[in-house]
């Protein structure tokens, strides 16, 4: 979203932060709400909540930058996450993860060219029963392997590299 | 919904929502864990949800959406009360026939009944299944009977009532007295005995002092606090109101790790209804106490399981630890006075109250008290959580009521306590889970994560893949975690790739004493488990990967071959179509192979043959 | 109150840190993150000491623990200089161009850095970012990421309205303050000073004597072994 546009919609983000009660326990909460408005942290939002809630802009970047569940940058369409949990490890996550890889044409933080993918890796999901597990846009799917990559990401695009 | 405002309205109510429930004819008690939403639970929901509405039944039979009734790999769960019928691997496609065939005229349908795997015998009632039967599930035990949107099937089953003798019946002294009799220790991977921690916090100088539920569980492979958090958040409250009554609290926290979404969702309905009927807030039970509960979650960061990180994390700053030279009992959250403690730690204390220290401490080891959930997860038959007492030997959770390694492979060795923990290897089966036996073998108890790993788990690998999970959740701020782990990590790597030298063990074991003496937190200092354990009990395997430059389990790619065994091979063509590179060859119907040359070994053909004819090695 | 300090009791006052004691009696104990004018911070782990007795000790920072009544404290005992070592021996990996550190892994007697050497300009002290907020109240530097991509830079790394160039953040800084001219690739330390730390620690679990560095025992080892040797040969 452009600069000037997070600037006008500052009442939403104001609205995120007094739901909250304005109150620094409650950082990471808003700070999620806001990904979940925007699909990423844009540094306006970033700066009006370090005003609002007293913490030099640099803690807010801080905390932004420590917790992998935020984005700075803009995600595509759909998020993947691979499972790297010990016992998805242990059923093969990794080959899982390298179909993933090759089949989109990217590395783990990044974003396909057209924009329609984010691949993220977590560690743990905490559905160990089902792994290895690939979570996409918050819906499950287990029992991953590599011979079902290409339908399970068909589901969300038409066009995947061969 | 007026305030209940004394104990004996809690016990009229308690008492009046059971005859109500006496009524019904039957009720389903559907799985709706994370675990099984995963497998389709949802869809099966709403099938039993129509057609029970198409056959004008609602009054007669009830459908409770619960939370995880632990037998996770053979989701998703149907139990059809009376009877305590154990249907599994339920699809949307039986409902129909359950409701037409069980329900209403009261038959067994035989296909969707637990096989005993031992005698082959079908087994009907849920606690006859021996994955149940052999656990002590008095925690996670009333998983199966409540739904965790509705606080009255708690108070049913007695819920509250252990708060209501708390703050009527006891003193916060005794109430400290009665969990130090029952020798509770800490479930989160401490261990530290909960009583003295609230001692030493009630006598801490500061107000206001805090009360905190930590529910960030990292490990990966343990997820039983999102099980009770998803499936009984009323037991964590219950057990927090009673801790903070004892210590003198009137704040708490719980924090949830940012990728427990249905938890957070569970727990913020069950806070609501716990105010809503005079069980949270101003005024406890009419008893003058207040007490109210903020949920605030993670942002994905392992370390924030650590209790000063967390509390950093709750001041709004990064999840960096501090040096605990001064206790978090003395100066936590916000410089004051902090109780920290797990989820399951807190759900163990309305059973303590409710029960007696007496009758608690009689389960258990000497030492351990009480029963500990474990994640049953990794190759494993039945996998699952698992409650057992305390002093249950390995063996037993693992073949008894984990059903063994799947595939007739062979058990290798068993990871507990995370990436803090280490590997028991099979010599070892025998030990009794206790909080000392597990460190004196070089392990530790950790949150209670059980990864169960076979002769097709290279420990090397394992070794690798936990310093590589700590390097990524390291905080930084020290020299010996953040440094010394990368380090490990490097040779490891190497160790891996086939570039491993003679030496590399020795300096593996130099750079893990350092870390481990001078780390600024539990992490850095636990860091070097993993690798330590794996070399005590699997050298030969470090051996092999720098000596002769072999993986005897055929798992780390640059030293392995794929290969194509063909006296299994029938030449169905399988693995051809999957391979990305064209690198295997063959006619129909006659073994094919692989070209070596041009084999990337992604794997696809191993997970796609169906007649175990891939070989890596 | 009292304290004992590497076998000698001592009096020590109730609001000191153990390297504020140590100071007082001339204990010299490294340190990189620590500054006077600063709070101290804990990360670099250099200050660590032993406290307690041999078989339960424990391993603190030096900069931030409290002296206790009674406490057993030792500076230089076997297991904390070689954990000092090693720790030196990482920054030496992560930055050689730093001549605060040369001459700290001189000092401890570092003879060889069995690591890759990255050549990265920043150890991560927090020097720079305690000076900003604390003595130039402008908090327009800090700390981002974590783990080995941790960094230090400004909010959303451009220009800080906050910065008023100052340049105390550079003046503090160990890395870049002196740039060192000494090692070239392929060895990274410089031993331009190289001293010998106290071999008596081969034989007994603590240094026999604190004067750091001091080489008399060696020297005269190193003496008599030649004339053990001359008396060899002539001997033959």
């Amino acid at each position: 979203m452009q600069a000037e546009a997070v600037s006008r919609d500052f009442p939403a983000i104001d609205a995120i932060i007094k739901k909250y009660g304005e109150r620094k326990e409650f950082l990471i909460c808003i700070l999620q709400d806001i990904q979940a408005r925007y699909g990423y942290l844009p540094r306006e939002a970033l700066a009006r909540v370090a005003e609002k809630l007293d913490i030099p802009p640099i803690q807010i970047y801080s905390v932004a930058t420590f917790f992998k569940a935020f984005s700075l940058r803009p995600k595509g369409g759909h998020t993947i996450q691979v499972c790297l949990g010990t016992a998805c490890h242990v059923r093969g996550a990794e080959r899982v993860l390298g179909k993933i890889k090759r089949d989109l044409d990217i590395d783990v933080d990044e974003t396909t060219k057209d924009m329609n993918f984010t691949l993220k890796t977590v560690n743990c999901l905490g559905a160990c029963a089902l792994g290895p597990i690939v979570e996409i846009d918050g819906k499950y799917h287990g029992h991953m392997n590599t011979t079902k990559v290409e339908s399970v990401l068909k589901k969300y695009s038409t066009k995947i590299r061969e | 919904m007026e305030k209940i405002s004394s104990p004996l309205e809690l016990e009229k109510l308690s008492k009046s929502i059971q005859s109500k429930k006496k009524k019904e004819k039957a009720f389903i008690s559907i799985c709706a864990g994370t675990g099984c939403r995963a497998s389709g639970t949802e869809l099966v929901i709403n099938a039993f949800m129509e057609e029970i509405k198409f056959l004008g039944l609602q009054n007669k039979v009830g459908v409770k959406v619960t939370g995880c009734h632990g037998f996770c790999e053979k989701g998703p769960i149907v139990v059809i009360h009376p009877g305590e019928i154990f249907y599994h691997n339920v699809e949307k496609e039986d409902v129909l026939e359950i409701v037409s065939e069980t329900i209403i005229e009261g038959k067994i349908i035989d296909r969707l009944l637990y096989v005993d795997p031992a005698t082959g015998k079908k087994i009907t009632k849920e606690s006859d299944v021996p994955f149940y039967n052999k656990q002590k599930r008095i925690i996670l035990g009333n998983n199966g009977k409540i739904d965790p949107t509705d606080i009255e099937d708690y108070i049913a089953l007695g819920g509250y009532s252990a708060l209501s003798k708390a703050l009527f019946q006891m003193k916060p002294e005794n109430i400290i007295e009665e969990i130090k009799k029952s020798g509770l220790r800490g479930r989160g991977g401490g261990g530290f005995p909960t009583g003295r921690k609230w001692e030493s916090c009630r006598n801490a100088e500061g107000k206001p002092k805090y009360v905190i539920c930590n529910a960030d569980e990292g490990d990966p492979g343990a997820y039983m606090d999102r099980s009770l958090l998803e499936g009984n958040p009323h037991s964590v409250l219950e057990g927090m109101i009673i801790g903070a009554y004892a210590i003198g609290s009137k704040e708490g926290y719980v924090y949830v790790r940012n990728e427990y979404p249905l938890a957070v969702k569970h727990l913020e309905i069950a806070v609501k209804q716990a105010e809503e009927y005079g069980l949270l807030g101003k005024n406890i039970l009419g008893s003058g106490f207040n007490f109210s509960v903020q949920i605030s979650r993670g942002g994905g960061a392992f370390v924030c399981g650590e209790s000063t990180a967390l509390m950093a994390s709750l001041e709004g700053k990064p999840g960096e630890p501090r040096a605990k030279y001064v206790h978090t009992v003395e100066k936590g959250l916000w410089n004051k006075p902090t109780n920290l403690n797990n989820v399951e730690t807190w759900a163990n204390v309305p059973i303590i109250i409710n029960k007696g220290a007496n009758w608690y401490s009689r389960i258990g080891t000497e030492k351990s008290k009480g029963t500990k959930i474990f994640s049953l997860v990794g190759k494993i038959n039945n996998t699952g959580l698992v409650e057992t007492p305390m002093g249950m030997k390995l063996r037993e959770i693992i073949y008894d009521i984990g059903g063994g390694i799947p595939n007739r492979k062979r058990f290798k060795a068993v990871q507990t306590g995370g990436p803090s923990g280490g590997c028991i290897p099979e010599k070892l089966i025998d030990l009794p889970i206790d909080y000392e036996k597990l460190t004196d073998a070089g392990s530790m108890m950790g949150s209670g994560g059980m990864i169960v790993m076979d002769e097709e788990t290279c420990m090397v690998d394992v070794a690798k893949y936990f310093l590589k999970f700590l390097m990524e959740e390291s905080c930084g701020k020290c020299v010996p975690c953040r440094e010394g782990i990368l380090q490990m990590g490097e040779i490891l790597e190497d160790i891996t790739k086939g570039n491993g030298k003679p030496g590399d063990i020795e300096l593996l074991e130099e750079i893990s004493t350092v870390i481990k003496d001078t780390s600024l937190c539990a992490l850095g200092g636990t860091a070097p488990n993993p690798v330590l354990s794996t070399i005590k009990y699997f050298r030969n395997e470090y051996d092999a990967h720098i000596k002769d430059k072999k993986c005897p389990a055929g798992v780390c790619q640059a030293l392995i071959q794929y290969s194509i065994d063909p006296k299994k091979c029938i030449g169905c063509g399988a693995c051809l179509k999957q391979c990305p590179q064209n690198a295997i060859a063959g006619e129909k119907k006659q073994p094919h192979t692989i070209d070596p040359e041009k084999c990337i070994k992604c794997g696809a053909c191993f997970d796609v043959c169906k007649f175990d004819a891939i070989k890596r090695e | 109150m009292e304290i004992t300090l590497n076998g000698i009791k001592v009096q020590v006052e109730d609001d000191w840190t153990l390297l504020d004691a140590a100071k007082f009696y001339g204990v010299k104990i490294p340190t990189l993150c620590y500054h006077e004018g600063l709070s101290p911070y804990g990360a670099c782990r250099l200050c660590i000491v032993e406290i307690g007795d041999s078989d339960k000790s424990k391993f603190v920072a030096s900069c931030l623990y409290l002296v206790q009544e009674g406490l057993k404290v030792r500076t230089h005992s076997q297991r904390v200089v070689k954990a000092r070592k090693l720790l030196v021996e990482f920054l030496i990996a992560r930055c050689p161009t730093s001549k605060v550190l040369q001459d700290l892994a001189s000092g401890l007697g570092l003879d060889k850095v069995r690591f890759k050497p990255r050549y990265d300009d920043c150890i991560l002290c927090g020097l720079c970012v305690r000076m900003c907020e604390e003595q130039m109240d402008a908090k327009a530097i800090g700390f981002v990421g974590r783990g080995v991509k941790k960094r230090i830079t400004t909010p959303f790394d451009i220009k800080s309205e906050k910065c008023r160039t100052c340049g105390a953040c550079i003046y503090i800084c160990p890395a870049c303050q002196l740039r060192c001219q000494g090692p070239e690739p392929p060895s990274v330390l410089c031993s331009g000073c190289l001293n010998f730390s106290p071999p008596c620690l081969d034989q007994y679990e603590d240094a026999m004597c604190y004067l750091d560095p001091c080489v008399a025992c060696l020297k005269d080892k190193g003496e008599n072994k030649k004339k053990d040797e001359i008396k060899k040969k002539e001997a033959k």
